[in-house]
């Protein structure tokens, strides 16, 4: 298992450096161009929503990204101590309704889940909130 | 912001936004300001040439969808092309395809306004 680590400001400037970390990482791992840039822009989307949700923009806070990789699963940690973050009550869009009344925000979630093959989330009182993306590698 | 830049053009009644690099939750405020500016000067027929985006997140995409209904109240509305399959498959993922026209060149969706208007 290889494990690798980037922190970050919780800023939103940040996110290219949180792109190109996690996209090396993977394409070290053996992922290929498509299945990198699923990865990259998952990661994008848990980043974006720890600065605006969970940080509320406060850009002095920081956001932890692990990556670890082995035995063909793919797996980024991404870690704050912002508000907490309860996936239960984020419900599945219904997409025909959001493109019908052109709501806008709350895509992220929703890519997220298309984009990899499993998400997870952690929160405990006292503890690092967790959002972990898992891809495994083709066979 | 370096990493994102906007060229503007009008063609004949059609005005041309050229997204040149990285579209994300950093970047999406200087796509949000080049909207409200085309709206402030009642520019309501927007082509937004694709051709040098090389990323889109959803920041990016909720950008189009702020603006969609402004721009068709006011008989306009907001065509796409020139996209790179990885940005495509960004939009077709939301099922955006079904709330967008989207074309492979630029002067397909230019010329649709006109043929609308006849």
């Amino acid at each position: 298992m290889k494990t690798r680590s980037i922190q970050v400001e919780s800023r939103t400037e940040r996110l290219i450096a949180v792109r190109d970390f996690v996209s090396e990482a993977a394409r070290a791992f053996g992922f290929g161009d498509e299945d990198i840039s699923k990865i990259a822009l998952a990661v994008d989307e848990a980043c974006t929503n720890v600065i605006k949700h969970a940080y509320r923009s406060d850009p002095t806070k920081i956001i932890q990204v692990h990556v670890s990789a082995g035995n063909g699963t793919f797996e980024v940690a991404i870690r704050d101590d912002g508000v907490r973050f309860n996936p239960a009550q984020v419900q599945p869009p219904d997409m025909k309704e959001y493109l019908t009344h052109y709501r806008r925000g709350g895509l992220g979630v929703y890519l997220m889940k298309s984009l990899m093959d499993r998400v997870e989330y952690s929160i405990a009182p006292g503890k690092a909130n967790e959002v972990r993306l898992i891809k495994y590698l083709p066979r | 912001m370096s990493e994102f830049k906007i060229g503007h053009r009008e063609a004949e009644t059609v005005s041309i936004l050229d997204l040149k690099g990285y579209l994300d939750a950093h970047t999406a405020p200087k796509l949000e300001e080049a909207f409200q500016n085309l709206l402030r000067s009642q520019r309501y027929r927007i082509v937004v040439n694709c051709r040098e985006l090389s990323y889109i997140s959803s920041a990016g995409l909720g950008v189009f969808m702020a603006f969609i209904e402004d721009v068709r109240n006011n008989k306009g509305d907001i065509k796409l092309t020139n996209m790179s399959p990885k940005v495509y498959n960004v939009f077709d993922l939301l099922g955006f395809p079904l709330l967008y026209e989207i074309f492979k060149e630029e002067q397909e969706a230019v010329t649709r306004f006109f043929d609308r208007a006849r």
